[in-house]
């Protein structure tokens, strides 16, 4: 497979007057082509600004990326200018944002906020561009485009304006779409719509896609590898599999299992203790530590590598340490275990 | 279980005028009982008004029609000062948003202790200290947090602190509008923990907005689904997630993605489309099975229940 996007070892800080807040400390992964990774993690925990530093987003100063290469197609696009960034953004590389309400321009037609990009990346003339916006938003599921493009984005739903957004990322066929929470503000059945939506463009141009979100429903049904972030780093990565039906970071567990089931009888759902590290003075050791009932003295000291599970899939904790003890996980997570071992027989029916 | 019924909701309509001949029918005569002790879960699409219900029946608004019975007494009659007064104690809310519904330039200790000081419940400054200490130790929060203001606490801690406002006049019905949609998953499942609790110790009667339907089944006995101002179906949780009759319902629970990616593979969306009804006649709240109605014509009644006479 193509390597779409390399990220390796990404610091981003943020000086501020109280000192340095290190938002993002140290991460790696890869992208490839036709591929959906999804960034997992509370708020805080440096998802999104990793995903602004891909595409140079985070207001510099306060913020610098310290450290780390970001390989876009072999080109490092943290040593590239301002100028040079902006013929990718849009281009190459867009975005999706999480509020379709602030995210576009409310003074401006429709039709012109999609044609924008094309006009300035693909050097289109109006009437090309203009033929070009109608097909887009026929792309996107919105009817009657000739029409629709000359309103004005108070005139759409929520869920409508969400698909001009994507449709304004999607204008100049980028190679990656980051989408930071692109359905956190709309109800389960928009929801839907747009997941598949923007699962069936990603099978018809082969872009690769990060999405950012903390619904892990969400996760399940976009996503073929999963990063979990917690305190600026990838505590566990892995495919979609490995991480819902062998997780192995009690973070991850714990999210896990503060989901409710649809199915099952749970007295009380499993709650993560305490609130995320303040990332001005990151504690030392695993940042996880104070919060995880299955902390080890070597947890408070050292920070752990991350432990290979598999190919595929790798996680941050001590407790994969071949000295480590055997623990039991969570009640929820073991039946998730036990849905892993099934869930093989299942693949099997379907074919 | 007693089924003493705490609320009854009869016919209730919210309309707003728009402009001179435009009227939005938020809510569009909706009739529900909310037994003492139990969590009432409404679930809907935005829009669909289900925290305009929620804010008639604690009287943010004059409701256009309808009435709502609170321990026997209307609501929305005429009331004095002090009767309103006695009935504010009663009820109380919990907001959406805890960034929003706290007051950046008061204290902790004044947001929670504001109730307290209308209905002068407590007399003495350390009476008034030792009972906002005692409901931030309640919500999990810690005594010295009183003196703090809204902006230094998290969105998780600020949501506790509406609770504990909530609390602090000992109520016996309180309103939760989506009171976890801003948080964090992993914040969630601590509020909705401690509402939980809370509703043990102190006997509480919750109605529960939301649009999270995994977090509505997990914490409500009772479920009615909004769609466009109306209840279209109302069931106990779990018979609701088992056999949603009304199609509405059908396509809402077939939206939710599930934390089960071999279950997300195979997942089918079902969508609705509100033509398909029959519209012969104006639909009715009707008991298809035992304690689940359903809004529907006669003719679809006939169908439902000829359909879901077997299943269990």
């Amino acid at each position: 497979m193509d390597k779409l996007l390399e990220v390796k070892n990404m610091h981003v800080s943020f000086d501020t007057y109280g000192g340095e807040v290190q938002a993002v400390r140290g991460v790696n992964f890869s992208l490839n082509k036709g591929e959906t990774l999804a960034i997992v993690g509370e708020s805080g925990s440096g998802k999104s600004v990793t995903t602004k530093a891909l595409m140079k987003l985070i207001p510099m100063p306060p913020g610098r990326i310290k450290e780390g290469e970001i390989l876009f197609e072999g080109r490092d696009l943290a040593k590239l200018s301002e100028k040079e960034m902006q013929k990718i953004r849009g281009k190459e590389i867009s975005m999706i944002f999480q509020d379709p309400m602030t995210s576009l321009n409310p003074t401006m037609k429709v039709g012109n906020q999609i044609a924008e990009g094309l006009i300035k990346h693909q050097k289109l003339s109006k009437s090309a561009a203009k033929s070009r916006v109608i097909e887009l938003l026929e792309l996107v599921g919105i009817p009657d485009p000739e029409n629709r493009m000359k309103q004005y984005p108070h005139q759409f739903s929520g869920g409508m304006r969400q698909r001009v957004v994507v449709a304004i990322a999607l204008a100049c066929n980028p190679k990656l779409l980051i989408a930071d929470e692109p359905t956190t503000a709309l109800d389960v059945t928009i929801q839907a719509q747009i997941l598949e939506l923007m699962k069936d463009i990603q099978k018809k141009t082969d872009s690769g896609t990060i999405f950012i979100t903390h619904d892990l429903g969400v996760v399940a049904n976009v996503a073929d590898r999963v990063a979990v972030m917690y305190a600026g780093r990838i505590v566990e990565i892995g495919t979609v599999d490995d991480i819902f039906y062998n997780p192995k970071h009690p973070y991850t567990w714990g999210l896990l299992g503060s989901m409710p089931s649809l199915d099952a009888e749970v007295s009380e759902l499993y709650a993560i203790p305490g609130s995320p590290p303040d990332l001005l003075n990151p504690p030392k050791g695993d940042a996880f530590a104070p919060r995880n009932e299955y902390a080890m003295q070597i947890d408070r000291e050292q920070e752990p590598p991350l432990f290979k599970v598999s190919e595929t899939h790798y996680a941050a904790t001590w407790l994969l340490h071949e000295h480590a003890p055997d623990i039991d996980p969570p009640e929820a997570i073991k039946k998730r275990m036990a849905a892993m071992a099934s869930s093989d027989s299942r693949k099997g029916e379907r074919v | 279980m007693s089924r003493e019924k705490l609320l009854e909701i009869k016919n209730l309509k919210q309309h707003f005028k728009t402009g001179r001949h435009s009227v939005v029918k938020a809510v569009d005569g909706i009739s529900f009982d909310i037994y003492k002790g139990e969590t009432f879960g409404l679930v809907g699409e935005s829009g669909c008004g289900k925290s305009t219900t929620g804010r008639s029946i604690i009287r943010l608004y004059n409701a256009t029609d309808g009435e709502v019975i609170f321990n026997g007494e209307n609501v929305h009659g005429k009331k004095n000062r002090s009767d309103l007064k006695k009935f504010n104690r009663e009820m109380q809310m919990i907001f959406q948003d805890p960034y929003a519904s706290l007051n950046p330039r008061m204290k902790v200790s004044d947001i929670i202790a504001e109730g307290m000081d209308i209905h002068g419940l407590e007399k003495t400054e350390k009476l008034r200290r030792a009972k906002v200490e005692e409901l931030l130790e309640t919500v999990g929060l810690n005594k010295e947090h009183a003196n703090r203001y809204p902006h230094e606490f998290s969105g998780g801690q600020r949501q506790r602190i509406g609770i504990a406002r909530a609390l602090a006049v000992d109520p016996s019905f309180i309103i939760a509008d989506e009171p976890i949609s801003a948080l964090d998953v992993s914040i969630q499942a601590q509020v909705v923990n401690l509402l939980k609790q809370l509703q043990k110790e102190k006997e509480l009667t919750y109605l529960f907005i939301a649009h999270d339907l995994s977090m509505v089944k997990y914490i409500s006995d009772r479920i009615g689904v909004m769609y466009f101002g109306r209840i279209v179906e109302l069931a106990e949780a779990d018979e609701l997630y088992r056999n949603p009759i009304h199609p509405y319902t059908q396509s809402l629970l077939s939206a939710i993605p599930l934390p089960d990616p071999v279950y997300e593979r195979s997942r089918e969306r079902f969508t609705y489309n509100p033509n398909d009804h029959d519209t012969s006649e104006e639909p009715e709240f009707r008991e298809v099975r035992p304690d689940h109605w359903v809004l529907c014509t006669t003719k679809e009644f006939e169908h439902y229940q000829k359909e879901y006479s077997t299943v269990t």
